[in-house]
């Protein structure tokens, strides 16, 4: 495929669905804030009664992102970083979007493994999922690890909505992407806020009561 | 007063230097003695008049390109103290020293500093940077400008095509065949004319081919790196609103 169209199809999957996505993860996460274990499990539960939820999943998330995924190692690849002589903010943005987004795909793999993989081969049910994410959020190398992903995750979200946004040739004057610039970042704070809120959470030992599944996932990783 | 003499400055230069095209390049210092308002080329002429290096050995004196001297023709564009700039308009006064020179290596590098442009001369012919108005006949007063388009306009049409934005964007490199800002910046600069309008299509589909529009990363280096202040990234949005535009017409038919 011409390369116009294919990178073009890499950033539209970037915001539909995997940005939206990504939101929808944020609120699943967050209902273990407000509605501790019990609230977790429950939208964890919703979330799945979806109807059509693998073809939700198939279409929505796991193509979309080995797609995305790919095709932006591949531009990482293409770059050739030189803030050693430009040393400025927009060449710092472009370059940590490359970086974040290797350290997100990986990170995303890794997380996709110990979660969907083992309700997948059947090792742990939705309800134990709680229970799985206290068990990493106690072990304080498993939590930095996650917390390094997160943040590289949301900040790829919230540049790559801004990159977005011109690459559409919808902020075209320099005003405008400097309004979004901030928007950016502002939504930057809040998505890595609330998901790394939701992380720490998962530490309380209200979820432990489901970690019991979680032992069996330690003999997997 | 008693007047002070100063004593007489020198200036030190590090030059990169490469005997051909495919040879490998080495450094090699050189020391003037400082005069008022010196500027690199000025540096460079003296070397080329006086092929002495640092050591005192005498070299081949070192080749570089210039022309108009006043920052309006792009041809001495090199990397002085790591920024892509005009050597003409680098004065002596405002670098720091050692002087360090080298050739913009994004491009094919013909000898020492000179270095071979001519991806930037094909790209305009590529995206048809200009306004076909040959006819068989006298065609008569094209449509007129609007006075305010016809400012920003002009901004646009300084540009020289002297390579810096390209030199300074991380996504022109041997892993890609981008265009680079320039050329897309004059796809904005002719589509803007009133009769340069009349062929915007096939300027758009020009930058939709491999190594067009798509190639831009939004490093924004280029905005800041323009001799001529040239407004890059608004000519690159414009674009992408321009073929995201174009692309949905063609599917729709209209
Ligand atoms: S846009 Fe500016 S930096 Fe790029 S070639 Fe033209 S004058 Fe040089
Ligand atoms: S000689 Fe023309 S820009 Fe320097």
């Amino acid at each position: 495929m011409r390369g116009f169209y294919s990178r073009k199809i890499h950033s539209l999957l970037g915001v539909i669905p995997l940005a939206f996505f990504f939101i929808e993860h944020m609120m699943t996460n967050f209902a273990a804030v407000e509605g501790g274990a019990s609230g977790f499990t429950d939208s964890v539960l919703w979330l799945n009664s979806l109807p059509l939820v693998f073809f939700l999943e198939l279409f929505g998330i796991w193509l979309p992102l080995l797609y995305h995924g790919v095709y932006g190692l591949y531009i990482a690849y293409q770059s050739k970083p030189n803030l050693n002589r430009f040393n400025l903010e927009r060449n710092w943005r472009y370059t940590l979007q490359r970086i974040s987004g290797i350290i997100t795909f990986i990170f995303i793999v890794w997380h996709l493994f110990q979660t969907r993989v083992q309700v997948a081969v059947g090792n742990v049910k939705h309800e134990e999922l709680g229970g799985v994410m206290h068990d990493i959020a106690t072990q304080p190398l498993l939590l930095a690890v996650y917390v390094i992903g997160v943040v590289a995750a949301c900040f790829h979200f919230s540049n790559g909505l801004w990159s977005f946004l011109i690459s559409w040739g919808v902020t075209v004057g320099p005003r405008s992407q400097k309004v979004s610039s901030v928007l950016c970042l502002g939504l930057f704070v809040i998505v890595t806020s609330m998901f790394l809120l939701s992380l720490f959470t998962f530490r309380d030992n209200e979820f432990q009561a489901a970690a019991s599944a979680a032992q069996i996932l330690r003999s997997f990783s | 007063m008693a007047e002070t003499v100063a004593a007489p400055k020198n200036v030190k230069f590090i030059i990169t230097r490469q005997d051909e095209p495919e040879s490998s390049p080495y450094t090699e210092e050189f020391e003037l003695a400082y005069r008022p308002g010196m500027n690199v080329i000025s540096a460079l002429m003296e070397i080329q008049r006086n092929p002495v290096n640092a050591t005192g050995d005498s070299t081949v004196p070192v080749c570089w390109e210039s022309n108009c001297l006043e920052e309006v023709c792009g041809a001495c564009s090199m990397v002085i103290n790591g920024k892509p700039r005009q050597a003409c308009a680098a004065l002596i006064d405002n670098l720091e020293q050692p002087v360090r020179i080298e050739p913009m290596k994004t491009f094919p590098v013909v000898r020492d500093l000179v270095i071979d442009r001519s991806r930037m001369f094909n790209a305009l012919k590529r995206v048809k940077a200009w306004i076909p108005i040959d006819g068989t006949y006298d065609l008569g007063p094209g449509p007129r400008m609007a006075e305010k388009k016809r400012q920003w306009a002009y901004e646009l049409s300084k540009c020289m095509t002297c390579g810096v934005c390209l030199e300074a964007c991380p996504n022109v490199n041997e892993k890609t065949n981008f265009i680079g800002p320039a050329a897309i910046s004059q796809v904005r600069l002719f589509n803007a004319h009133p009769t340069g309008e009349m062929n915007a299509d096939e300027r758009l589909e020009a930058l939709m081919e491999d190594g067009g529009i798509d190639g831009c990363g939004n490093s924004q280096n280029c905005v800041r790196a323009c001799p001529k202040g040239i407004p890059l990234t608004t000519s690159i949005a414009e674009i992408n609103k321009q073929t995201t535009k174009h692309m949905f017409k063609r599917w729709l038919g209209v």
